[in-house]
């Protein structure tokens, strides 16, 4: 190969990063621009790159026209109690997968991985009934409870997690007379603490995120969720451009802020050990 | 192993105290799957045979469910073929956009970090916020991408509006949060080793002829995995079809997880939806199934070459 071909390659590997990187980012870049912008700057053709004077306020009139304020906190009560949940459980099913020897074992953990391909679209009317006759629609129950009994994704993740861990460490412990929960909570529970986090970071993103789950099971506006008020806000006010820009920014920013912390363990714990596993 | 010890061991095992205590530490998971999986699957199937309204009575009405749906239902069976439409755009478009960034991103690079999490981000967001961010970008009269395209030439396209544009849009815009599959990709790219490629390099095989000698069949596995998983997600589409488009214009994009939920908590015909909710399970499972028996004819797993194959 000669210099000259090496440095096109090279120049020519630089331009598709760069472009690709712009394409990514710069939906985000139009989100923040459509935010503060001025009504008369909004639909124009050619488009305004940046606002002649950027209208901040527009992110407090945006928070008064509807009562986020709520959705913010339903939000927020259910992504934290799902993760708590979804934390505990996973890791203690986990646990029980890697460390125990037990009639059914392979059989259950088959069963297990299957149920991650059953889509949500056949379970999610059957389901309504379900919470329908338990008296649950209409309260944030369905949106919680369902990850205090684990899910198999996470279990399996945190699963190949132990399997790395020396079971020196579990005798050690049974010698200073642990039981197997104690052995768990004491030892694994700690050990486990990078997988914690990115199954907790999958956990609060899922929960986050959701739209459909409060699209089906709630109806009073007082339970909304951001997604689903934002959803609804874009419905009714489909014109109110600024609102709904300030208001999709308040909805990415905490899981940019968690991806940005936990991006460690997001791009290298995981994902080898989840597909080789 | 003699066999007379196998029973002895087992019965022994099941009484000796703390045989139960692996159930106690699974029972979550177990309770949940019977609670919120398999109960729900089952019932699903059983309300399938009857007609059950949300409110009212039920009524036992057999297979006539399934045979409405099959012969007598013109929006199920539009509704299917702008599935299979979709999956037809979707799917090879998900996974040559993630495997072409994932091979961007493994090259030994200046901040390769920044590179990997910019392409990965948009894949965090939710569906919601998708549909707000396009439903600007890919405006008609006044979007930025019609803008830039306009530079080329082209017209303003009508993303959203058209029929034959609007299920593109709708996988151009599950493009951007590609993320996911990309990393799965990338971590597949990874355990390749660089060996192999400088070995090729120096019998004189080209970067083309080392993508189809080399990354591909080794990466097949990954391929397989992404292909499944892809195919699942195509037919699950539903947050962008009900907010960016609405179904329309046109039905064009009314695919059939949104048939189902309009079966269902639109006009509240339980067992219509729970049947056609099955018919969707078998379908995928049929997919699937499709799918790993002709893995068998590109799928190479990189211990047949040390002859232990399995």
């Amino acid at each position: 190969m000669t210099e000259g071909q090496s440095k096109l390659r090279l120049a020519s590997k630089w331009a598709a990063l760069l472009g690709v990187t712009l394409l990514f980012l710069f939906p985000f870049y139009w989100t923040l621009v459509t935010a503060i912008k001025a009504k008369p700057e909004l639909l124009t053709w050619p488009p305004v790159w940046w606002p002649a004077k950027p209208q901040w306020g527009n992110f407090a009139a945006a928070w008064a026209a509807q009562p986020f304020g709520t959705y913010l906190k339903n939000s927020v009560l259910v992504t934290l109690l799902s993760t708590i949940g979804q934390l505990l459980s996973s890791s203690l099913v986990a646990f029980g997968f890697a460390r125990f020897d037990f009639p059914g074992r392979n059989f259950l953990f088959m069963v297990l991985l299957a149920a991650m391909m059953i889509p949500w679209d056949v379970t999610m009317i059957p389901l309504y009934m379900e919470f329908n006759w338990l008296g649950w629609i209409n309260t944030l129950k369905p949106l919680i409870v369902p990850a205090w009994f684990g899910a198999p994704f996470f279990i399996f993740l945190l699963r190949q997690f132990i399997m790395s861990i020396p079971r020196e460490l579990d005798e050690a412990a049974k010698m200073d007379g642990a039981n197997m929960f104690q052995i768990y909570w004491k030892i694994h529970l700690p050990l486990m603490l990078p997988a914690l986090v990115l199954v907790g970071t999958f956990q609060v993103l899922a929960a986050w995120n959701d739209y459909l789950g409060p699209l089906i099971f709630l109806n009073d506006e007082s339970l909304y969720t951001l997604t689903l008020g934002l959803a609804r806000f874009k419905t009714l006010h489909d014109t109110n451009l600024t609102a709904l820009a300030a208001m999709t920014i308040i909805l990415c920013l905490p899981p940019l802020v968690l991806f940005l912390t936990a991006q460690r363990y997001i791009m290298d714990s995981s994902l080898s050990s989840g597909i080789k596993g | 192993m003699r066999p007379v010890a196998a029973p002895a061991t087992r019965l022994s095992s099941r009484f000796r105290p703390g045989a139960a205590t692996p159930y106690l530490f699974i029972a979550p998971w177990m309770i949940g799957f019977l609670a919120f999986t398999l109960g729900p699957l089952l019932f699903s199937l059983y309300i399938s045979f009857f007609d059950w309204p949300l409110v009212g009575e039920p009524e036992f009405s057999g297979l006539k469910n399934y045979t409405t749906i099959l012969t007598d239902d013109a929006d199920f069976i539009r509704s299917l073929k702008v599935t299979l439409k979709f999956a037809a755009m979707f799917v090879p478009a998900n996974l040559i956009v993630a495997l072409l960034l994932a091979m961007l991103l493994n090259q030994p690079m200046f901040a390769s970090g920044f590179f990997r999490a910019a392409f990965y981000v948009p894949s965090i967001i939710s569906g919601v916020a998708l549909v707000t961010i396009w439903s600007w970008l890919l405006s008609h009269e006044y979007g930025v991408i019609n803008y830039m395209l306009s530079f080329l030439g082209i017209a303003q396209i009508n993303w959203l509006g058209s029929p034959n544009w609007a299920p593109v849009s709708i996988v151009l815009v599950s493009l951007w949060s590609v993320g996911g599959t990309m990393l799965i990709f990338l971590a597949g790219l990874k355990g390749i080793s660089k060996e192999l490629y400088e070995a090729a390099s120096l019998s004189g095989v080209g970067k083309i002829g080392q993508f189809f000698l080399i990354t591909l069949p080794l990466l097949s596995p990954v391929l397989l995995f992404n292909l499944v998983t892809t195919v699942i997600a195509a037919f699950q589409q539903l947050t962008l079809a009900l907010l960016l488009t609405k179904g329309g214009p046109v039905k064009s994009t009314y695919m059939l997880a949104m048939y189902i939920y309009d079966n269902a908590f639109k006009y509240h015909d339980m067992g219509y939806a729970a049947a056609m909710s099955w018919l969707m399970l078998l379908l995928i499972i049929a997919l699937t199934v499709a799918i790993f028996k002709f893995s068998s004819m590109w799928v190479f797993y990189e211990t047949e070459v040390k002859g232990e194959k399995p």
